[in-house]
């Protein structure tokens, strides 16, 4: 482990890489700011400028983005009561009040230092089970794969979007569907092309997210008139306050953040679950465990309460890099977007990753660490400054998300077919988001498609075409018996509320 | 059972999913293939099934949180525009080249969502494309197509 943490940091420290790191964390700042432009967005945006890079770049540029957009989701909701990102909703429980009361400084300084510690702690938690975990999932065979992404997928289904557990399911539907589109990776032989030489290869990967993440959202917000830009013009006007955190209020903090850094780090790991699932268990555990004065305190303005989702978010974030890079299967969305990139550069995520691609593994657990420092000593200071960009306003921020989905799409293929269909898909997709169809659960499924198909094939052919393979393990079987039990709550709960 | 759009959109899903399983079951495999345990139509055969089953159970059970558009409050004109806007770029981009339409496709842009600072309009399409192509092609090494800039002679 000595020599891989050397290898990461070599990588990671590099010029280019720490400054791909600081341009992360600004960008993803920046976009997480702005409600309704999550992480998904930011790092969608990002892919076209990571062609001109080695994967372990790519990837550490991609990894500040996130942390960025997260941290920067945590300011609007301090600041504005306008979460940027969903992780970020438990932060305004008592970040806004504390910001009402003119300590809008102290709460930001609080969320920041709660971040950091949060995203430290998990990168080390990260740092040792990582490693553990690859060689566990060695002895994973085809079936248990093939069982572990139906979970995900319907993990995802059931914690993306509440109440909408079928919806989500016939996003991950669709988003095998479209993933079937093709040469098949076996026979060669070409699937739902209609006879159209664009579609031979399948839908690329960049197209789709980029069609229904980047410009579906572009879309979305002239149809609804939103002005994501408004609630930035505010920031500028706020007055700040002081950014020192007394003992009283640090004592607190040493509490609450190893505690929270776990469950976070937990629920991280979990697939489909995520930041937002993390922020809020931590914000109910920890009001469970506090004194009963400080019970008081929570919605007012609690250090606790708004300490509690800060380190549990980030740490959800560094936790869900965990299925990712030891099984190759991504635990959310925003992973999911960072694997189709890693395939796109021709790395194949999963347990031996860290054996033959070492300095990836590690660089970005690494660069995990120079993020969250980055992100405490850069941002936290630069915040006012940050919002003032970001009062460009909605007539060129729009268009210019625009450019940059349609520049992602022709520098990759110089083809006008992938604008139109780009096009098409986001048409769509910026209709069925009316409608509350998560998209998350498509691009994740979107993502699994092609490894899903490869491990049922060599399931059932290792098995004769009998089904056993899912009860011939008992780990097959412990998974699939869970994502049962997912299915038939979710269809039950749809159910009794008829009743 | 109520019908809303939420059931509407189900039952083309529904339709989809019948139409995608007839083309799965279509699918022309070898004919030493074709009694296999897993052929090229296998998970696309699944995956029709499956979108009938879940599209139908969304059709048949209740919509306890049913989701109500406003369409007055809806911007169907410009949206529609902007679509069009990216249409014709993807139109023209091939014969025209990145720099030219890419700059176009921003300038009018701005222009319908209804900005009218021409100069900040103008600096945030040409240069601004022109800046970024630098970056892509002239740093970062991406190969950027196009036939104008090459035709006089600013692109190799």
């Amino acid at each position: 482990m000595i020599e891989g943490i050397l290898i990461g940091l070599t990588t990671a420290l590099t010029f280019q890489n720490i400054l791909m790191v600081m341009v992360g964390c600004f960008f993803g700042t920046i976009i997480g700011m702005l409600p309704g432009l999550g992480p998904m967005t930011a790092i969608a945006l990002m892919i076209p400028i990571t062609y001109g890079f080695d994967p372990a770049t790519g990837l550490i540029l991609m990894a500040g983005v996130y942390y960025g957009a997260v941290f920067g989701g945590s300011t609007s909701s301090i600041l504005l009561n306008a979460p940027g990102v969903p992780g970020t909703v438990a932060t305004s429980f008592d970040g806004y009040p504390m910001a009402q009361q003119g300590k809008a400084g102290k709460a930001l300084a609080i969320a920041a230092w709660s971040s950091f510690a949060g995203g430290t702690l998990s990168a080390i938690y990260l740092l040792f089970m990582a490693p553990s975990l690859s060689k566990v999932s060695l002895s994973f065979r085809s079936p248990d794969y093939f069982a572990l992404m139906i979970l995900g997928l319907t993990a995802i289904a059931a914690f993306s979007s509440k109440g909408q557990f079928l919806k989500a399911m016939m996003m991950v539907v669709l988003g095998l569907m479209l993933a079937s589109v093709g040469q098949d990776s076996l026979s060669d032989i070409t699937r739902f092309t209609f006879d159209n030489m664009n579609l031979t290869d399948g839908i690329s990967f960049v197209l789709v997210v980029m069609a229904t993440f980047a410009m579906s959202e572009a879309l979305t917000i002239i149809l609804k008139r939103n002005d994501p830009t408004s609630a930035a013009k505010q920031v500028s006007l706020t007055e700040l306050g002081s950014i020192k955190i007394n003992k009283e209020e640090r004592t607190k903090m040493y509490k609450t953040i190893p505690r929270s850094s776990v469950i976070g780090f937990l629920i991280g790991v979990l697939p489909g679950a995520g930041a937002t699932i993390a922020s809020f268990l931590a914000y109910g555990m920890e009001r469970n465990v506090v004194s009963d004065e400080e019970k008081e305190k929570f919605g007012k303005g609690s250090v606790n309460g708004l300490s509690a989702p800060e380190t549990a978010n980030n740490a959800a974030c560094s936790g869900s890099f965990v299925p990712m890079l030891t099984l190759g299967i991504p635990g959310s969305g925003t992973t999911a977007v960072m694997l189709g990139a890693l395939l796109g550069f021709g790395v194949q995520p999963g347990p031996r990753l860290y054996m033959t691609n070492p300095e990836i593994f590690w660089s970005i657990i690494m660069s995990m660490y120079i993020g969250m420092v980055i992100l405490l000593i850069l941002n936290l200071p630069l915040i006012p400054y940050i919002a003032r960009i970001l009062a460009v306003p909605k007539n060129y921020l729009i268009p210019l998300i625009l450019f940059f989905s349609v520049t992602g799409i022709y520098v990759m293929s110089f083809n006008n077919f992938d604008i139109y269909l780009m096009i098409g898909i986001a048409v769509l997709a910026t209709f069925l988001r009316l409608y509350d169809f998560p998209m998350p659960p498509l691009i994740l499924a979107f993502v699994l498609g092609g490894l899903m198909e490869e491990n049922l094939r060599r399931s059932l052919l290792l098995s004769n075409g009998s089904w056993e393979f899912l009860w011939d393990r008992t780990l097959t079987t412990c998974i699939l018996a869970t994502t049962i039990l997912i299915v038939v709550w979710h269809i039950y709960k749809t159910f009794k509320k008829k009743i | 059972m109520n019908i809303n759009t939420t059931k509407i959109i189900s039952l083309l899903f529904f339709i989809f999913s019948a139409f995608y399983l007839y083309t799965a079951y279509q699918i022309q495999v070898f004919a030493f293939d074709e009694n296999a345990p897993f052929n090229a139509r296998t998970f696309p055969i699944y995956l029709g099934y499956a979108g009938l089953f879940f599209s139908g159970l969304k059709l048949i059970l209740p919509d306890p949180n049913t989701i109500k558009v406003d369409h007055k409050n809806l911007e169907y004109k410009k949206t529609g525009i902007l679509i069009l806007i990216a249409i014709i770029y993807g139109a023209t981009i091939l014969k025209i080249g990145y720099f030219l339409t890419t700059s176009f496709f921003l300038f009018a842009s701005y222009y319908f969502l209804g900005e009218r600072r021409w100069i900040l309009m103008f600096l945030l399409s040409f240069p601004f494309v022109a800046a970024f192509m630098y970056l892509l092609h002239g740093i970062l090494d991406i190969y950027l197509r196009d036939p104008f800039l090459q035709s006089i002679g600013v692109m190799g």
